[in-house]
């Protein structure tokens, strides 16, 4: 564990409003919305800082990108920093939260944006590595600080 | 003559993702699975009613979630290997499973255990990137004989070639794919040849090799979306004339469009592959009329033949039942019969 914070000062926006979704909105018998994929998501605490992952720019509604058809999901979120070393537990934690919400069959992707990060390609792979992200969430210290962040807005 | 995959029974009881399935090589009907739910189940098929039913659960030993079983060829041991560091051996599954082992080499998360042709050795691998070869002495006593380093990341399986005591291991470390021999009295195993993607080989995590019922081909899975074929002129290694290289034959590639976790070569020529995208399908030689270029075509795909991703795929080890058990995250085994329709 890094004594300092990886990100010292980050840069926080304040808390976006919500948009009020209309029953026409809500309802869809074709797929799934990315907004509803957004609206789990939005509200994770980053593993480091007092923030969700939206105020902290990790996360917006671009974020998601979904294929209604084969019933699949892409999450790219971008770190703080290019050396994040946050970068995979903030994916363990996207993954975390859309493992409790979604149904068995959907398939989820999860990427950093490009450019994003130094070590990009290697992140992404430990990101969608079924065994190691199994692996890891196995570790008990680990767990619980996914398990914070996911379900901190329930607190 | 058409060809289908049959569903003949799914087995519940596991609790979370099954990531490996192992048919027991010398008692017909009998499969081992194992989970994340951290046991090992046993099913056995009924001499009356012809189903599958739960005969026992391997738990209490395993403490994380067991990644891949294997039977030894005599059929009387199971070894199990699990994230929790450990590799265990099992006897006695009629009256009463007991670990006759525990094998502990590995720092970190153990992927994959497979015995030698002849029951002598067994191997392991992990995510501290080394392989281990184990010796099977007299009262199932175990010694590590070789700790071979050599890969560059987490090594996901180890088989031992059906024929020559020829070890290979497949990594996440970009594609590689080792094979490991000891060709002195000695016992000093050395990594003899090395397939990378510059070698044709896989541009991402390979997940599994399988092979021939002859051991002259060997068939891959990647992460990368590909079934590779390789072949070796395995007489000449058999007549003493020193190691001979695999090379790469053919790469099938387009059917699968997820991440393909297993592959499996039965003993009547036909391979099986299962993957992330929830479909089986089914390759063989295309007998093509090319000399040079040998070639596989897709013989079957099956849709949707588990609710979401499959772990492992392999047939029945006789030749006539053409039984293929699947393995999968809906924490379910299924069995299916390949049956040609008029």
């Amino acid at each position: 564990m890094t004594l300092g914070l990886i990100n010292a000062n980050p840069v926080v926006q304040a808390k976006k409003e919500r948009l009020v979704r209309t029953q026409e909105d809500q309802y869809r018998d074709d797929g799934v919305d990315p907004l509803d994929i957004y609206e789990y998501v939005r509200d994770i605490r980053d593993p480091e800082h007092p923030y969700t992952l939206e105020q902290l720019s990790v996360l917006s509604e671009e974020s998601v990108t979904v294929d209604d058809k084969l019933d699949r999901i892409l999450i790219k979120f971008t770190p703080t920093v290019q050396h994040c070393s946050m970068a995979t537990i903030i994916g363990l934690c996207l993954r975390a939260k859309l493992n409790e919400r979604l149904p068995l069959h959907y398939k989820v992707d999860i990427l950093v944006s490009p450019g994003s990060h130094a070590d990009e390609d290697s992140v992404n792979k430990q990101l969608n590595d079924k065994e190691r992200v199994a692996a890891a969430m196995e570790n008990p210290n680990l767990r619980q600080l996914v398990d914070e962040c996911i379900f901190s807005d329930e607190i | 003559m058409k060809l289908d995959l049959v569903e003949v029974q799914k087995l519940e009881g596991h609790s979370a993702r099954v990531w490996n399935v192992a048919w027991n090589p010398a008692a017909a009907g009998v499969l081992a699975s194992c989970s994340a739910d951290k046991t090992v189940r046993i099913w056995e098929q009924s001499s009356l009613s012809r189903s599958w039913s739960c005969k026992a659960v391997l738990e209490g030993t395993h403490t994380r979630t067991v990644k891949s079983c294997a039977w030894s060829p005599s059929g009387k041991l199971l070894a199990t290997a699990s994230f929790d560091g450990k590799t265990c051996v099992w006897e006695n599954f009629a009256t009463d499973s007991e670990c006759v082992s525990v094998l502990q080499v590995h720092e970190s998360e153990v992927k994959s255990v497979s015995w030698n042709a002849s029951g002598s050795l067994l191997a392991t691998c992990g995510r501290d990137k080394s392989v281990s070869i184990w010796e099977i002495q007299p009262e199932d006593e175990c010694y590590c004989v070789a700790m071979l380093l050599g890969h560059s990341e987490d090594v996901k399986m180890v088989q031992w070639h059906p024929t020559m005591d020829l070890l290979f291991s497949c990594s996440y470390d970009n594609t590689i794919i080792k094979v490991w021999w000891c060709e002195d009295e000695y016992g000093d195993y050395d990594c003899v040849q090395t397939l990378s993607e510059s070698n044709n080989g896989h541009s991402s995590t390979v997940w599994v090799i399988s092979f021939n019922a002859a051991g002259d081909r060997m068939v891959t899975c990647s992460d990368d979306r590909t079934v590779k074929i390789w072949g070796t002129d395995i007489k000449r290694m058999q007549s003493g004339e020193g190691y001979v290289p695999w090379t790469h034959l053919c790469t099938l590639s387009g059917s699968h469009d997820r991440a393909i976790y297993s592959v499996h070569w039965s003993r009547d020529g036909i391979i099986a592959s299962g993957a992330g995208d929830d479909t089986i399908q089914l390759f063989v030689d295309s007998d093509s009329d090319s000399v040079v270029e040998p070639a596989y075509k897709l013989l079957l795909k099956k849709e949707k033949a588990h609710t979401t991703d499959i772990n492992s795929v392999q047939w029945a080890p006789d030749k006539e039942s053409r039984l293929l058990a699947s393995a999968s995250d809906d924490q379910t085994v299924k069995i299916w019969k390949l049956v040609s329709e008029p």
